[in-house]
C-alpha cells in the first residue's frame, strides 16, 4: 500500500508536467515554427501580417471555445460551420432589409439563431437519442440546405453593412484586434466557467466516465444538451463576427470550417474521448493551425496542401493522445504491487 | 441505467419484429413511386429511370461496404474523400498519357491504400473510427487538391465516357448500375451466406464475445476498411467518366448520403442489425425521392436538406416509439405503487 | 435501536429477459447496525445492492425509507433520501483529481459562487489521514491501484452524510491492512447511527463486523437474524443449501498423460509465478478471492491477454502464438466468466451462437450451409440438456440455459482442454447440476478441465486437485482430499503458514453485543 502510494505520488509530478507540457509544447512548437519562418522570411513577423494572423485565429479560436466544450463531453459538433454560415448571411441580411439596426442588435439576433440551432442539436441528441456524430452531420446539411434555399444566390457585401460594424473586424485596439479581445474575453469567461463552477466540471466528469457521471447523480442529459446549445450560441456570435471580418457574404460562407476547429481542438489537446483539455490549450492549438498555414504562405507552399496538412495534423494528435492513454493504462493494470 | 438502456432496445426490438424494416421501406418505395408519377409526367419514363439509377450509382456503391462496417460497430466518413482522391488520381494520370486501364488499376491500389491507412490506424493503435475517418476525411480531400489544385481533367475517351453514361443495350439501365447490382449480389451473399458475414454479426453484437470465440476480429476490420477504400474508388472511377470530368472536390459530401441510405436501410447505430436488401431499397427511396426533387426544380444543395432529414429521422423514429414504451411502463409502475401505498397505510 | 427500519425493502421481485434474478425478497436495515448480506455468487445480492441504489426499477414491490414508501429512478434519488453505496467495482472519473471525484456535482462553494478547492481538498485530506492513506487529495485517479480507487469511493460515502451505507463487496481487492482501516471507519460510522449493508464472501470478515446477517441464496432470503443466532457452519449450510454429494457428481478418473503444463506465466501488475499442471480426465479447481487474478490466467492462457513472461505446453509442443485463435487451434476452449458480456451475443440466435467458434465447419463450398449450422448446434445443445429452441435469440433464455449455450459452443470445437470460468454463477440449482454432471462426464471422457470458481463448495466437490490464488500468485496447491474450505481459504487470503489454528486478525468490536 504504502509503496504504491508512494508510485502515485511521484507519478503525480510526472503527470503534472506532462498536462504543462501539453501546453508549453505548443507555445514552443509555435515559437519555433514563427522563428524559423521569420529567419527564412522576415516579413513575417511585420506588425501586419501579425495583426492579420491574429484575425485569422481569432473566429476559429472562438468556435474552438464550443467545440472544447463538446468533445470534453466525449460528443462532436459539425454543424457549427452550417450555423456560422447562417448567421453570417442573416446578420448581413438584417442591415440591409433594416437599415440603420445598430450593431449590437444584429449580433444579439445572431447569438439568438445561434443558440435556437443549436437547440435543434441538443434536443436530438439528447432526448432523440441520436449519436452526436449522426444529428450534427445531419444537421451540417439541413442547415447549410436550408440556407442555399433562403440565400437563393444572393450575396451580402461590405457596401451593405455599416463601416462602424465592420471595424469590429478590421480595427484594432492597443494594437490588437477588437475581434481578438472579444476572443480573449470569452476564453476567459469559458477557462472559468469551466474550472470553477460546478457545470464546468460537470462536462468533464461526463467525458471522462459517462456511467459514474450518473451515479453521481449528474442529469446527463440536460448537461449535454446545455453544451450543444452553448455551442450553436457561440458559432451564432462567430457568424455575426464573419460578416464584421470578410464583409462578403453568401451561401458558401464558412463551409469546411468545421474540420480546422475540430483539429485546432483536439491538436490543443482536448483528448477525442473525452475528459481531458483546457480551452486555453485548445485555443493554442488554433494559433498553431494559423500559425502553421501562415507559414506555408509564405515558404510559397500551394495553399491546396493545406486540407492535407490538416487531416494528418488531426491524425497525429489523437494518435498522441491514445498513446499517452495506453501509457496510463498500463499502469492503472498493476493490482499487485509485489507481482 | 445500463438496464433500463437495454429495455429500450429490447422494445425496440419488439417492434422491430412485428413489422420488419425492409417490408417498410419496400412499402415507402412503392408510395414514392406512386407519388412521383402522379406528381411529374416524365417520372415513369426510361429515361428518367436511366438517370435516376445512374445518379446514385456512387453513393450506392459507397454504402455497401460502409453497411458491413456499420454492422460491425464503426464507421467510415472518408468514404468521399476517397472518391475524390481517385477521380483526381485518374484525371492526372490520363493527363500524364498513362493507359487508361493502368490508371485505372493505380486508383483502385490508391483506394485499398487509402483504406489500409484507415484500418491500421482504427486496429493497431485502437484508435475510434470516427475520429480518424474524420482525419482522413481532410487528409484524402486534401490530396485530391495537392494533385489537381483547382484544375480540371475533361477530355477521356469516348469509350470511358460511354460507360458512364451509356445505357446496356436495349434497356433503360445504365452500365454503371449493372456493376452495382453484380457488387450488391456480391455484398449480399458475403454477409448473410457466408461465415464471414456470421462473424461481422457477431463482432456488431457483442466484440469481446467475438473475440472470446476465436473470431479475428483485426483482420475482419482491416479487410472491411480496405474493401470500403477500393470501392470509394471504384465509385470515384465511375463518377469521373460519368461526368467525363475529374476535379478535385469531386463528390464532396457524398458521406451524408451513403450514411443516411446505411441507417434509414436498417443498420442500427449500436451495430449487429442490418441487411443488404434494407440498405438497397433505402437507396432506391433516396434515389426516387432525390429524382422527384430534382425533375421539381428543387436545387441539389437543398436536396441535402432531405437526405440530412432522412439520416435523422431513420435513428429518431424508432427511439422515440422506444422512449414512450418506456414512459407509458414507468407511470403503470408509479400508479402501482402509489395503490400499494395506500394499501400499506390501510392496513 | 427503534423498531423501524431506516431502510426496508418489501417483497422484491426482480427479472432481467426471463432471468429471474430476485424473488420475494425483503429486508431491513436498522440505524446503528451492520447488517450483511450473504451468499453465492448470482444469489442477487448484486441487484438488490443496484435496487437500493437507484439503478434498478423493481418489478414488484416496495423499497421503504423510514416507512414512507418511495420509488427511487434515479440515483441521485437515493443520494437524497439518504443512501450511499460503494459499488464492487470502483466507478470513478480516471482524469479529475481525488477530492473532484469525492465531490462532484456537490462541489462545495466560495461565497463568491466559484468551486472552494481549497476546502474540498482540505476535507478529502482529512478522510484520508483519518485512513492513514498516503494519497494525496489532488492526485488523479488515473493510474491508481484498484485499492486506492476505491479508498476514494469510502471517502466519498463518507462524505456523504449518508443514514444508509451500503457496500458490495468492498474488502475484495483491499489488504489485511486496509481491511483493518475499513473496518474502524465503518465502526465508527454505526456508533454514529448509520445503517450499513455490508455484502461479502470472507466469513471472517462479516463474522467480525455484523450485528446481523441474512443469507440469500437463488434470488431468495434463506436466513435472516441477530449476529448470536448463527455460527459460520450455519452460514456456509444456508449457502449452500443442499448436501455436496448430491451437488457435485464427480466420477473418479483416473488422470491420463498432461494436456497442459505452464511454467512462469506472468503479467506485470496481475500474476506471476504460475506454473502447473493439467492432465487428460482431470477437472483442476482454481480457488481464490474475487480479483486475485484467476480470471485473468484463463485469459492469458486462452491468449485474450498478452504474457510478459512464461510458456504454455499442450502435450509436447508450447504454443508459439498467443492469440484465442492459436489456442483454439491447439485444443484449448475457454467458457469466460461473464456470459452475457464475454460469452454470448445476446440478440443473436442460440443456432449462430451455437456455431461460432467452429464457423470453418460450417460451410459448404464457401458458403455457410444452414443444415450444417443447425445440425452442429442441435448435437452440442441437445448434449447439454438445453432448453428452449436453437432459433431463439440467447437474451430469453434463462441464465442456466445461457450457460448451456456457452458451454455447447466449446464442446463443439471438440477441446482437448477447456477452461470453465464461474461455469454456475447465476444458474438454477437443476441446471447447476446438469452443468456438473456433463463436466464431469467429459472429463470421464477424457477432457482436461480447469474449473475457476469462487464457490467453494462446488470446487471442493468436483475438483481433483485445486489451485489456489491469493494476490496474482499460486499459494497451495491441494489434493482433493486435502482441500477442505478452511485449507482454501487461508491459501486464498495469504495465510498460508498457519495450520488449521483460526486466528483472526480483524478488530473484533467490543459493543458487538450492545447492538443487538
Amino acid at each position: 500500500m504504502t509503496k504504491e502510494s508512494k508510485n502515485t505520488v511521484d507519478s503525480h509530478g510526472w503527470v503534472s508536467t506532462l498536462f504543462r507540457r501539453r501546453e508549453t509544447s505548443l507555445v514552443l512548437l509555435i515559437a519555433v515554427l514563427t522563428g524559423l519562418t521569420d529567419a527564412l522570411n522576415p516579413r513575417f513577423l511585420s506588425p501586419q501580417s501579425l495583426k492579420d494572423l491574429m484575425l485569422n485565429v481569432s473566429i476559429i479560436a472562438l468556435l474552438v471555445l464550443g467545440q472544447t466544450v463538446i468533445i470534453l463531453m466525449r460528443q462532436i459538433d459539425l454543424s457549427i460551420s452550417s450555423i456560422v454560415g447562417i448567421t453570417a448571411f442573416l446578420s448581413g441580411d438584417l442591415f440591409v432589409s433594416h437599415p440603420g439596426i445598430p450593431g449590437i442588435g444584429v449580433v444579439l439576433i445572431a447569438v439568438l439563431a445561434g443558440f435556437l440551432l443549436g437547440t435543434v442539436n441538443a434536443a436530438l441528441i439528447a432526448w432523440g437519442k441520436i449519436p452526436a456524430l449522426i444529428t450534427t452531420l445531419g444537421t451540417l446539411y439541413i442547415f447549410r440546405g436550408a440556407n442555399y434555399a433562403w440565400v437563393h444566390g444572393r450575396q451580402i457585401n461590405a457596401t451593405n453593412v455599416p463601416g462602424s460594424f465592420l471595424a469590429i473586424g478590421t480595427s484594432t485596439f492597443a494594437g490588437v484586434p477588437i475581434l481578438t479581445w472579444i476572443v480573449l474575453v470569452l476564453l476567459i469567461l469559458f477557462s472559468i466557467g469551466l474550472r470553477q463552477y460546478r457545470a464546468g466540471r460537470e462536462y468533464y466528469a461526463i467525458g471522462s466516465n459517462p456511467n459514474a457521471a450518473i451515479l453521481a447523480g449528474i442529469n446527463v442529459s440536460r448537461r449535454v444538451a446545455t453544451g450543444f446549445i452553448l455551442s450553436g450560441a457561440i458559432a451564432g456570435l462567430a457568424g455575426a463576427l464573419w460578416l464584421a471580418r470578410f464583409g462578403t457574404v453568401d451561401a458558401t460562407a464558412a463551409e469546411g470550417i468545421e474540420l480546422t476547429v475540430i483539429t485546432s481542438t483536439v491538436v490543443g489537446g482536448v483528448a477525442i474521448t473525452g475528459g481531458v483539455g483546457t480551452v486555453f490549450g485548445a485555443v493554442l492549438g488554433a494559433l498553431l493551425l494559423s500559425v502553421f498555414s501562415s507559414t506555408l504562405v509564405f515558404l510559397r507552399v500551394p495553399s491546396f496542401w493545406q486540407q492535407a496538412f490538416q487531416g494528418a495534423m488531426l491524425l497525429v494528435a489523437i494518435a498522441a493522445d491514445a498513446y499517452l492513454a495506453y501509457r496510463y493504462a498500463l499502469r492503472s493494470r498493476v493490482r499487485w504491487s509485489h507481482v | 441505467m445500463e438496464s433500463r438502456m437495454s429495455e429500450n432496445q429490447s422494445n425496440t426490438r419488439r417492434l422491430a419484429r412485428r413489422v420488419s424494416w425492409e417490408t417498410l421501406l419496400a412499402f415507402l418505395v412503392l408510395i414514392a413511386i406512386a407519388g412521383g408519377t402522379f406528381l411529374n409526367k416524365d417520372f415513369l419514363t426510361a429515361e428518367n429511370w436511366s438517370n435516376l439509377l445512374a445518379n446514385f450509382v456512387e453513393i450506392a456503391l459507397m454504402a455497401l461496404p460502409l453497411s458491413l462496417i456499420v454492422i460491425t460497430s464503426e464507421i467510415d466518413l472518408s468514404v468521399a474523400s476517397m472518391l475524390g482522391l481517385s477521380s483526381s488520381l485518374l484525371g492526372l494520370l490520363w493527363e500524364y498519357k498513362l493507359a487508361m486501364p493502368l490508371g485505372i488499376v493505380i486508383c483502385l491500389l490508391v483506394g485499398a491504400l487509402c483504406g489500409t491507412l484507415n484500418g491500421f490506424l482504427i486496429v493497431r493503435f485502437r484508435l475510434p473510427s470516427l475520429a480518424v475517418t474524420i482525419g482522413t476525411l481532410a487528409l484524402f480531400r486534401g490530396f485530391a487538391y495537392i494533385l489537381l489544385g483547382d484544375k480540371a481533367v475533361a477530355d477521356f475517351p469516348p469509350e470511358y465516357a460511354e460507360f458512364g453514361i451509356g445505357n446496356i443495350l436495349y434497356t433503360f439501365l445504365p452500365w454503371p448500375f449493372l456493376l452495382f447490382i453484380v457488387l450488391a449480389l456480391i455484398f449480399w451473399v458475403l454477409l448473410h451466406h457466408t461465415t464471414v458475414g456470421r462473424s461481422i454479426y457477431a463482432i456488431g453484437g457483442n466484440q469481446t464475445a467475438a473475440r472470446f470465440s476465436g473470431i479475428n476480429i483485426d483482420r475482419l476490420k482491416m479487410l472491411l476498411f480496405i474493401a470500403s477504400g477500393i470501392i470509394s474508388a471504384l465509385a470515384g472511377i465511375v463518377f469521373t467518366f460519368r461526368f467525363s470530368s475529374s476535379r478535385a472536390d469531386n463528390g464532396t459530401g457524398f458521406e451524408l448520403s451513403a450514411i443516411a441510405a446505411v441507417f434509414l436501410g436498417g443498420v442500427t447505430v449500436q451495430g449487429g442489425k442490418g441487411t443488404i436488401t434494407g440498405v438497397v431499397l433505402s437507396l432506391l427511396l433516396i434515389g426516387i425521392i432525390n429524382n422527384v426533387l430534382t425533375l421539381a426544380d428543387v436545387a441539389s444543395e437543398v436536396l441535402r436538406i432531405v437526405t440530412g432529414s432522412l439520416l435523422i429521422i431513420s435513428i429518431l423514429l424508432p427511439n422515440l416509439i422506444a422512449s414512450t414504451h418506456e414512459r407509458l411502463r414507468l407511470i403503470q409502475r408509479q400508479r402501482e405503487i402509489a395503490k400499494l401505498g395506500t394499501a400499506s397505510v390501510t392496513k | 435501536m427503534s423498531d423501524t427500519p431506516t431502510i426496508e425493502l418489501v417483497d422484491i421481485y426482480k427479472s432481467f429477459g426471463s432471468t429471474r434474478v430476485l424473488e420475494g425478497v425483503g429486508l431491513p436495515l436498522f440505524r446503528g447496525e451492520v447488517h450483511s448480506l450473504m451468499g453465492e455468487n448470482g444469489a442477487g445480492k448484486s441487484t438488490l445492492v443496484k435496487i437500493m441504489a437507484g439503478l434498478h426499477l423493481p418489478d414488484k414491490g416496495a423499497v421503504r425509507i423510514g416507512g414512507q414508501q418511495v420509488l427511487f429512478r434515479s440515483t441521485a434519488q437515493a443520494q437524497q433520501a439518504g443512501v450511499s453505496v460503494i459499488y464492487q467495482e470502483p466507478t470513478l472519473f480516471r482524469d479529475l483529481s481525488v477530492a473532484e471525484n469525492v465531490f462532484m456535482h456537490r462541489q462545495p462553494k466560495t461565497s463568491y459562487g466559484w468551486i472552494d478547492y481549497a476546502e474540498m481538498n482540505r476535507v478529502v485530506s482529512e478522510h484520508l489521514r483519518q485512513l492513514g492513506v498516503s494519497l494525496r487529495p489532488e492526485d488523479p485517479v488515473l493510474g491508481l491501484s484498484i485499492a486506492d480507487q476505491q479508498i476514494v469511493e469510502i471517502i466519498k460515502a463518507l462524505t456523504f452524510d449518508a443514514k444508509v451505507l451500503i457496500m458490495d463487496e468492498p474488502t475484495a481487492a483491499l489488504s489485511l491492512e486496509e481491511v483493518k482501516r475499513l473496518f474502524q471507519v465503518v465502526e465508527r460510522l454505526r456508533a454514529k447511527g448509520v445503517a450499513i449493508m455490508f455484502v461479502s464472501h470472507r466469513l471472517e470478515e462479516v463474522f467480525a463486523i455484523s450485528q446481523r446477517i441474512t443469507v440469500m441464496r437463488d434470488g431468495r432470503v434463506v436466513g435472516s437474524g441477530p449476529m448470536k443466532e448463527w455460527t459460520t457452519e450455519e452460514v456456509i449450510r444456508k449457502m449452500v443449501g443442499r448436501s455436496l454429494e448430491a451437488l457435485y457428481p464427480k466420477e473418479k478418473v483416473e488422470p491420463g498423460k498432461v494436456v497442459l503444463r505452464v511454467r512462469g506465466l506472468r503479467r506485470a501488475g496481475v500474476f506471476r509465478d504460475i506454473s502447473f499442471e493439467v492432465r487428460q480426465g482431470e477437472i483442476v479447481g482454481l480457488a481464490g478471492l474475487v480479483g486475485a487474478g484467476r480470471s485473468e490466467v484463463a485469459r492469458a492462457i486462452f491468449g485474450i491477454d498478452p504474457l510478459d513472461n512464461g510458456e504454455v505446453f499442450i502435450g509436447e509442443r508450447t504454443l508459439a502464438k498467443h492469440t484465442p485463435q492459436a489456442a483454439m487451434a491447439a485444443g484449448i476452449g475457454l467458457v469466460p466468466e461473464d456470459r452475457q458480456q464475454q460469452g454470448l451475443v445476446m440478440e443473436m440466435a442460440v443456432v449462430r451462437n451455437a456455431t461460432l467458434t467452429v464457423l470453418h465447419n460450417v460451410q459448404r463450398l464457401g458458403l455457410v450451409s444452414k443444415e450444417k449450422e443447425r445440425e452442429i448446434a442441435a448435437r452440442w445443445t441437445q448434449r447439454m440438456q438445453l432448453k428452449g429452441h436453437i432459433d431463439e435469440p440467447a437474451n430469453i433464455l434463462s441464465g442456466g440455459n445461457q450457460q448451456k449455450v456457452v458451454l455447447a459452443k466449446w464442446l463443439a470445437t471438440q477441446p482437448k482442454l477447456l477452461i470453465v470460468d464461474e461455469p454456475t454463477r447465476g444458474v438454477d440449482v437443476g441446471a447447476k447440476s446438469e452443468v456438473h454432471r456433463t463436466l464431469s462426464q467429459l472429463a470421464k471422457d477424457g477432457l482436461a478441465i480447469i474449473m475457476i470458481s469462487s464457490d467453494l463448495p462446488e470446487i471442493m466437490g468436483m475438483a481433483d486437485r485445486v489451485l489456489v490464488m491469493h494476490e496474482g500468485k499460486l499459494t497451495a496447491e491441494l489434493s482433493r482430499s486435502e482441500a477442505t474450505e478452511e485449507a482454501i481459504m487461508y491459501a486464498a487470503t495469504g495465510q498460508v503458514s498457519s495450520q488449521g489454528e483460526r486466528k483472526s486478525k480483524l478488530p473484533v468490536t467490543d459493543n458487538h453485543d450492545k447492538g443487538i
